[in-house]
């Protein structure tokens, strides 16, 4: 059973997404329409960070695709609950996803995760703080080991992190700031130093 | 066709064939999990590894492997046999082990296959998976921990029983089988997923803990609790019968079982008449056998033969009301009826009766007309047979009755007599039906049991006739049938002889005497206040109630029986256990009273009676194979009424209780309770 924490009963796609809408199903031929099941996701989800807050899909979201596709129900949960980009939960405004894949493992995302944890109180995975702010989430690669470790919040990447970057980030945006995201060290995907296998 | 050499054994199986239905055409088994031949292939289970020459060295899942013409496969190889041991470990990763507690144990694939490829002892040191167990409703208990995804049960409720509500959801080792939110299965084909569950994740609620595999007798007998007569294996421990599962009959159920008839078992054993029952000043008391035949030979004596009248049951087999129909006639009745829904038409042919087409042959039509039926409640395992038809495409499919979910599309094209009249004046739907190859029509009882019953079923066969479907080569004219003895009983004319009277004309005193041989269907309070009634039958339902003596009879799986089905298939059930207490065979229990009135009834054996039988109605001596016919003669059935207006009903007030066993089924029960809130909306 998915977790339902004051699951909205109701959920309608709104204007704005109604023309998003239009654009996705024309995409896909005539009786593949369920092949837009992951976009029209994607799309409520995005509609409840919109209006709401907070970017997940509740149970009325993913029937509602599911009835704009006529697809059974469970076909839909089946590709949401899949999907980790998908929130089955309400999360908070600022979902921060760190890489714990091998690569950033090894640039250091424990120490990302460890001062996300000082800085925010949070404690496990998955957990949200309590004025709605963040919540921490450990996601598989996110396909820029190039700079890792990298952390992603909401659509945005933030590379190059360490600890001390790190809490700066969520202080600014503790402070409502929007912060460049990117390498924080300005970096583009090049070496950290001049490179020879045979040095050091 | 291509050639296949499965270790060393070469057969011809036809392209587009599988690895795997390769193997099995050699004579190889293969062992699987996922793969099941009657649902769509998911090949995620990987025990099925193969190895296969001149193909890439690794080996091959050869459920979803295609053939190709000179392919040589190796089963038993040592990559194969150490790719099958890895695979059974990591199914037995997370695996509970808990065999002894669970009620697979003794017929558990997975226990067999590791066996077979199982390690003696566990590498994995960690700690194992667990999972919540899910509430299916009343009849399938799921122990999800137990669950290795095989994913049958998804593709089984998706593809044969069309109510897409089971899914797997999460991913990787979070992987859960479930319906996603908590409800009951919608299904009244839901309890086969316990047979395809290859594991311990799904099993029967109801036999939870009761019995295991190896302690039960196996009888092969046939279900009675709808007209299909599905092939089923009654499972019985001492005088206990503790569950029913399907046999395979390809002609009829395939390999699957409707739930009414697996689940009503527990039915068999509550309110049972197991003692004669006399009515003595206005109250039943108990007797023996000579008390209950005295009062009843008291009653009859001097009586003329025409104030004496028998109404068949739903569930009688064709012996008993043959040697039923055999007493009346020695006392010089013709008073007899086995429609005790007063379902109307001409039965003189039996095609105006039968499901002509066969079951089997639904998947050969092109184009359904529904007139008065809810296939799904009143034949599961025909809605199921249709829905496959569908699956294929180029099936389309119209009602005309109520608009109700049959779990495949259809077109609801008016709700009465109306609506056949338009089809007959060639209008929308009667010209889908012109233009396909092979039409086929289905007539339900809420279409003919009616006043204007007769006029429907001329109208439905005029229908049929004008629209193609009465061809020599093709017979498209269906009546669906929903008593098991129906048909049996109208191949036995068990229908009101020369002079005699009906159903109508017995009720409100037509008789000084009634014989109910099971007969609980209709409104008892009909019957004329003065009217001496014998009942029996195996129920103390609503017959017994009115009774003034009760004759304790079997039930189904207590006597060896002949049952018809809707299709005209004659099959024989067989004894599983004794009837209980004083209860005797149905047959026997009449032969007994025709000696007690010193009338003794031509046969002694059930062989001699059937023998009789058999000579009388030739129908019954060709037993279980049904061949298929077209219709030479496309005379219309007669009827005397006009139709009427009045718009076609439900046939059954739920599915889930419509005889007496299964109204004294607890499981039954449980399940329209269970079920009633979807039926409240339906309603609506």
């Amino acid at each position: 059973m998915a977790e339902e924490t004051a699951a909205p009963e109701d959920f309608r796609f709104d204007s704005e997404s109604e023309v998003r809408i239009g654009k996705i199903l024309a995409k896909y031929p005539e009786g593949r329409q369920a092949s837009a099941a992951l976009p029209l996701l994607d799309l409520a989800q995005r509609q409840i960070a919109r209006t709401g807050g907070a970017g997940w899909l509740p149970r009325a979201a993913m029937d509602a695709v599911a009835e704009r596709l006529g697809m059974p129900p469970m076909r839909v949960y089946e590709v949401a609950s899949f999907y980790t980009m998908l929130n089955k939960k309400p999360v908070g405004k600022y979902h921060l996803q760190v890489c714990t894949t091998t690569p950033c493992w090894l640039r250091g995302s424990d120490e990302i995760a460890e001062a996300i944890r000082r800085k925010t109180g949070l404690k496990g995975w998955g957990e949200t703080t309590p004025d709605g702010m963040f919540t921490l989430d450990h996601v598989e690669c996110l396909g820029a080991c190039v700079n890792a470790p990298v952390l992603a919040i909401n659509d945005d990447y933030f590379e190059d992190l360490d600890a001390e970057a790190t809490e700066k980030l969520l202080e600014a945006l503790k402070r409502g700031e929007v912060p460049p995201h990117g390498s924080v060290k300005g970096r583009n995907a090049e070496p950290v130093a001049p490179t020879s296998q045979k040095a050091e | 066709m291509a050639k296949v050499t499965v270790d060393g054994i070469t057969v011809e199986v036809p392209d587009g064939s599988n690895v795997l239905q390769a193997a099995e055409a050699a004579g190889i088994e293969i062992p699987r999990f996922c793969y099941h031949e009657r649902l769509s292939v998911a090949g995620n289970c990987r025990m099925c590894l193969v190895e296969i020459e001149k193909a890439p060295p690794k080996p091959f899942s050869s459920c979803s492997y295609p053939v190709a013409d000179g392919m040589v496969v190796h089963t038993d190889t040592p990559m194969v046999r150490a790719a099958r041991r890895g695979v059974m470990e990591f199914l037995l990763i997370n695996h509970p082990l808990d065999c002894p507690i669970c009620d697979q144990g003794g017929e558990c694939d997975l226990q067999d296959q590791a066996m077979g490829y199982g390690g003696d002892a566990s590498r994995f040191h960690e700690a194992k998976r667990a999972r919540s167990d899910i509430d299916f409703g009343p009849l399938v208990r799921g122990v999800m921990t137990r669950c290795i995804q095989c994913t049958r049960c998804v593709r089984f409720a998706a593809e044969i029983a069309g109510v897409p509500e089971m899914g797997a959801y999460g991913r990787g080792e979070d992987t859960k089988i479930g319906t996603y939110v908590q409800k009951a299965l919608t299904s009244e084909l839901s309890g086969n997923l316990i047979d395809i569950c290859p594991v311990g994740a799904l099993t029967s609620r109801p036999y939870a803990f009761v019995a295991r595999s190896w302690e039960l007798n196996k009888t092969d007998s046939v279900d009675v609790l709808d007209a299909v007569g599905a092939a089923i294996r009654v499972d019985s421990r001492g005088p206990e019968v503790l569950r029913v599962l399907p046999r395979v009959n390809e002609d009829v159920n395939e390999e699957w079982l409707a739930d009414k008839s697996r689940f009503s078992v527990d039915g068999l054993k509550r309110r049972r008449l197991d003692s004669c029952w006399v009515r003595r000043e206005g109250r039943l008391e108990k007797a023996t056998w000579p008390e209950a035949f005295e009062a009843i030979a008291a009653k009859l004596s001097g009586l003329a033969g025409e104030r004496i009248g028998a109404v068949a049951g739903n569930l009688a087999d064709a012996e008993s009301m043959y040697a039923l129909k055999a007493l009346l006639a020695s006392l010089g009745s013709a008073n007899l009826d086995c429609r005790q829904d007063w379902a109307g038409g001409d039965v003189s042919r039996r095609d105006y009766y039968t499901f002509n087409t066969s079951i089997a042959g639904i998947e050969e039509a092109d184009a359904l007309l529904i007139v008065g039926a809810n296939p799904r409640h009143e034949a599961p395992l025909i809605n199921a047979r249709i829905r496959k038809r569908w699956l294929r495409g180029g099936f389309p499919v119209a009602v005309v009755g109520a608009a109700r979910d049959l779990t495949y599309p259809a077109e609801t094209i008016g709700d009465g007599p109306e609506a056949l009249r338009a089809l007959l004046g060639g209008e929308g739907f009667a010209a889908t039906l012109k233009a396909a190859k092979k039409p086929m029509i289905i007539v339900g009882q809420s279409a003919l049991a009616r006043t204007d019953g007769a006029a429907i079923l001329a109208a439905c066969w005029n229908l049929a006739a004008e629209t193609g479907m009465l061809t020599p080569e093709w017979h498209g004219f269906n009546v669906l049938q929903t008593a098991a003895a129906r048909v049996g009983a109208l191949d036995l004319g068990f229908l009101p002889g020369p002079g005699g009277k009906g159903m109508a004309e017995m009720l409100g005193g037509g008789v000084d005497v009634m014989w109910l041989l099971g007969a609980d269907e209709f409104n008892t309070a009909m019957i004329g206040a003065s009217t001496f009634v014998v009942y029996q039958g195996s129920h103390g339902d609503r017959g017994a109630a009115r009774a003034d003596v009760i004759l304790p009879g079997a039930a189904y799986t207590e006597k060896n029986g002949t049952y018809v089905n809707t299709e005209g298939r004659v099959q024989r059930g067989q004894l599983a256990v004794y009837p209980p207490g004083e209860a005797r065979e149905d047959w026997k229990v009449l032969r007994a009273f025709s000696a007690y009135l010193e009338k003794p009834l031509p046969f002694d054996t059930l062989e001699a009676l059937r023998g009789k039988m058999e000579a009388e109605y030739p129908t019954f001596a060709r037993r279980d194979i049904l061949p298929r016919f077209g219709c030479p003669d496309a005379t219309a059935p007669a009827a005397a009424v006009e139709m009427g207006v009045r718009p076609f009903g439900e046939w059954f007030a739920t599915y889930y209780q419509t005889d007496p066993i299964s109204r004294a089924s607890p499981t039954m029960a449980e399940c329209v309770t269970a079920h009633a809130p979807v039926a409240a909306q339906a309603a609506e």
